[in-house]
């Protein structure tokens, strides 16, 4: 295996130095040449080096991965249960989404998305707006945002100071309980005082929502998707939501009938049922893979490459396609990728740990 | 014998049924009008765009919207047929790729009988993608060489998913033993390979393939594209199933072990008559699970340039004459994929539901 390995290791230095490519990563510092047409609010030039650009590449990758999980979890969920409903019109259209779009490849689905977009929706002059204020465009999709103003930090504070004090009144709650057996819904009271200290604050503070207008050829003001992001994200969020959906199914069924029963034997309400005693046990079967959807969700973002959107890995394939440093830059993109789902993995067997039944192995 | 009959089924009628199903409390019955409505508004459109509009012979897309109220322009489905299935290969030879697609679909049918499952099937296979090849390549028999840069279509998606899956299996196997080995160097090479390829996505592997594995190579020596993409599905495929079929080794009971050691049976004996044959029979639901997912992944491909049946479309929706018609090329393209990969999961199921009732499953449960 020595010998192989070193065989391969002298083939390539030779060809390398046949072909005058040079090795290392002192490329990383020279300056990049390229324009990237999204940069998730970083600022980047053409003559920014390669190192920021494939910062920019690895933002980009963060900002599908992170919107894609949000959404996908979400939509996910809601197909799941909903093939869990008593309702067999609901349940039947939940079942033929999840059997449709995992045996789809997830490139084809994407190819359709951008071609959707690009060609099938109309220019800005005649945009397609479903809800006032949000606009579908060939040239991607443009929404209304609030106005950024620096006092809408305090917004934040208060969401924090509002989560804080909910906290407090949860533990309060739990030790009355504890004491006097007597119930206070804490965690709906929490939650109002939460979000109505934030509308407080937002209201005292400055808040014009941007709306987009169309002027000459495209939409200003507001916020847009590109054809390119809103392709991704679609493409990411619809196929990997059937994967969750059938992963939230199989999650409440492993939860015994007993389980249902010995709650309700107990006297507790559906809802609190449905908190103290299914969900805890439904989410021991659900997050380690939900994990591994993530990271999968993470790593399919790199299909971006195909339909240009301009994530890690398409920017490290146009910087090795510039420099001609092809073992490092794809050595850069799986080292990135392996630190991610190292990191996943880790926190996986943290949470397997905790969650794991007392004096049970796995 | 008088055994005690269960009660009879009752069978609802249609009233109990709508009324169970469909009606049971307010908001289910509000659910289903709105899900009603949502059909009755989309549904037809859908169908009419899809079918009764549909234009199914034009000579360019230009001629398929002129129509008034066209629907869908599969006459480019039509026209393009040749092409999507079997790529650049030389027209008047594409009889050879035709029986080659026949050949792995009748491969596939004989492979999901079980009754053919007997050690003879692997001479099958042997012996038929064999044939496959002579096809393909050609230079024997009369048939004219045609270099695989020319191979293209659905024969080539069937060929990358085929040749990925017969190969990786028996590595994953050896990876699946060696991750459960004794000796450490093994153990921890295996246990490397399958977390670094699992770690990292397919696209880098092949990007690798294309770009930097013609470097390891010594100067004069080239191995083509197409070979080179292979082999990195091969080894993309191999560490997923390696884990598929560690999940099955785990799951036979210690006493199997024991008792082929008891037999003093050698290592090699243990591993290929007592451990594998279980371990792999109450994998194969999760294995064709992976499989699924490799047939879906060839389409990668794609994106360093092969011409499987996905960039046969694409590139054929780039003529000018046909310009326009991309949803219907990749729907048609997801109707493809869709029709192996559902015929694999329903089998899968299928297969996963017998099995449990075999004497294998029925052991491992009273364990």
């Amino acid at each position: 295996m020595v010998f192989v390995g070193w065989y391969f290791v002298s083939n390539t230095l030779r060809n390398l130095d046949e072909r005058k490519i040079a090795t290392g990563f002192a490329f990383l510092a020279r300056e990049a040449g390229f324009e990237i047409g999204e940069t998730s609010g970083f600022a980047y030039g053409a003559a920014d080096t390669y190192l920021r650009a494939l910062g920019i590449g690895l933002a980009n990758t963060f900002r599908i991965a992170a919107v894609g999980v949000v959404l996908a979890t979400i939509l996910g969920t809601l197909l799941g249960l909903a093939r869990l409903s008593r309702n067999w019109l609901i349940a039947r259209f939940a079942a033929v989404y999840v059997e449709v779009m995992r045996n789809i490849p997830l490139l084809v689905q994407l190819f359709f998305w951008y071609t959707i977009i690009s060609e099938s929706l109309p220019g800005p002059k005649d945009a397609l707006t479903p809800v006032p204020g949000l606009f579908l465009t060939n040239r991607g999709i443009a929404f209304p945002v609030l106005h950024y103003d620096p006092a809408q930090w305090w917004v934040l504070a208060a969401l924090l100071a509002g989560a804080v004090i909910a906290w407090r009144l949860v533990r309060w709650a739990k030790r009355r309980q504890a004491a006097t057996g007597e119930q206070f819904p804490a965690l709906s009271v929490g939650l109002g005082i939460t979000l109505g200290l934030s509308l407080l604050v937002l209201l005292a503070v400055p808040h014009e929502i941007d709306r987009p207008a169309l002027s000459g050829f495209n939409f200003t003001g507001g916020a847009a998707l590109t054809p390119e992001f809103a392709a991704l994200l679609f493409g990411l969020v619809i196929y990997t939501a059937a994967f969750i959906a059938e992963i939230v199914r199989a999650g409440v069924l492993a939860v015994d009938r007993g389980q249902f029963e010995a709650a309700n034997a107990l006297g507790l309400p559906r809802r609190r049922a449905m908190r103290l005693v299914i969900l805890p046990q439904a989410l021991r079967v659900i997050v380690p893979p939900m994990t591994s959807q993530y990271l999968n969700l993470t790593k399919n973002s790199s299909l971006a490459v195909a339909i240009g959107y301009p994530d890690l890995v398409s920017i490290a394939n146009t910087t090795l396609n510039q420099t001609g440093q092809a073992i490092e830059g794809i050595l850069i993109i799986m080292l990135v990728y392996l630190t991610i789902s190292l990191s996943i993995s880790a926190f996986m067997n943290w949470y397997n740990r905790r969650v794991a039944l007392k004096g049970a192995r796995a | 014998m008088s055994a005690v009959l269960p009660r009879p089924p009752v069978l609802p009628g249609p009233i109990e049924w709508l009324r169970a199903n469909l009606f049971s409390n307010i908001p289910n019955a509000l659910l289903t009008v709105v899900a009603l409505y949502l059909i009755w508004r989309y549904l037809p459109p859908f169908v009419n765009w899809v079918f009764i509009d549909a234009i199914w012979r034009a000579p360019s897309s230009t001629a398929c919207r002129a129509a008034a109220e066209a629907g869908a322009c599969w006459a480019f489905i039509d026209e393009k047929h040749r092409f999507i299935l079997f790529g650049t290969y030389p027209f008047e030879e594409h009889w050879r790729p035709g029986v080659a697609t026949l050949l792995f679909l009748a491969l596939y049918a004989v492979s999901a009988m079980r009754r053919f499952w007997r050690p003879w099937l692997a001479l099958v296979w042997l012996a038929g993608l064999a044939l496959i090849g002579i096809l393909m390549w050609g230079g024997v028999f009369g048939l004219s060489y045609v270099e695989n840069e020319r191979w293209g279509g659905l024969v080539l998606t069937l060929i990358l998913a085929t040749f990925g899956i017969v190969f990786a299996f028996p590595l994953s196997i050896l990876l699946a033993l060696g991750r459960r080995s004794e000796m450490p160097v093994v153990r921890s090479f295996c246990v490397i390979y399958i977390e670094l390829i699992r770690g990292v996505p397919l696209i880098s592997l092949l990007f690798m393939a294309s770009v930097v594995m013609p470097l390891f190579l010594p100067s004069g020596v080239t191995v083509d594209k197409l070979l080179r993409a292979q082999i990195a599905l091969i080894l993309f495929s191999a560490a997923y199933l390696a884990e598929v079929v560690r999940g099955g080794l785990q799951a036979i009971p210690r006493g199997q072990y024991e008792a082929a050691e008891a037999l003093g049976l050698s290592f090699g004996k243990r591993t290929v008559l007592i451990i594998l044959p279980q371990a792999l029979k109450i994998s194969i639901p999760p294995l064709v699970n992976t499989f699924i997912g490799l047939f879906k992944d060839t389409s990668l491909v794609v994106i360093i340039g092969l011409f499987d049946l996905l960039l046969a479309l694409k590139t054929a929706i780039n003529e000018p004459a046909w310009s326009g018609v991309g949803v219907e090329a990749y729907l048609f393209a997801s109707l493809v994929y869709f029709a192996f990969c559902y015929a694999m999961s329903q089998y899968s199921q299928r297969l996963e539901r017998d099995l449990s009732r075999g004497p294998v499953a029925r052991a491992l449960k009273d364990t």
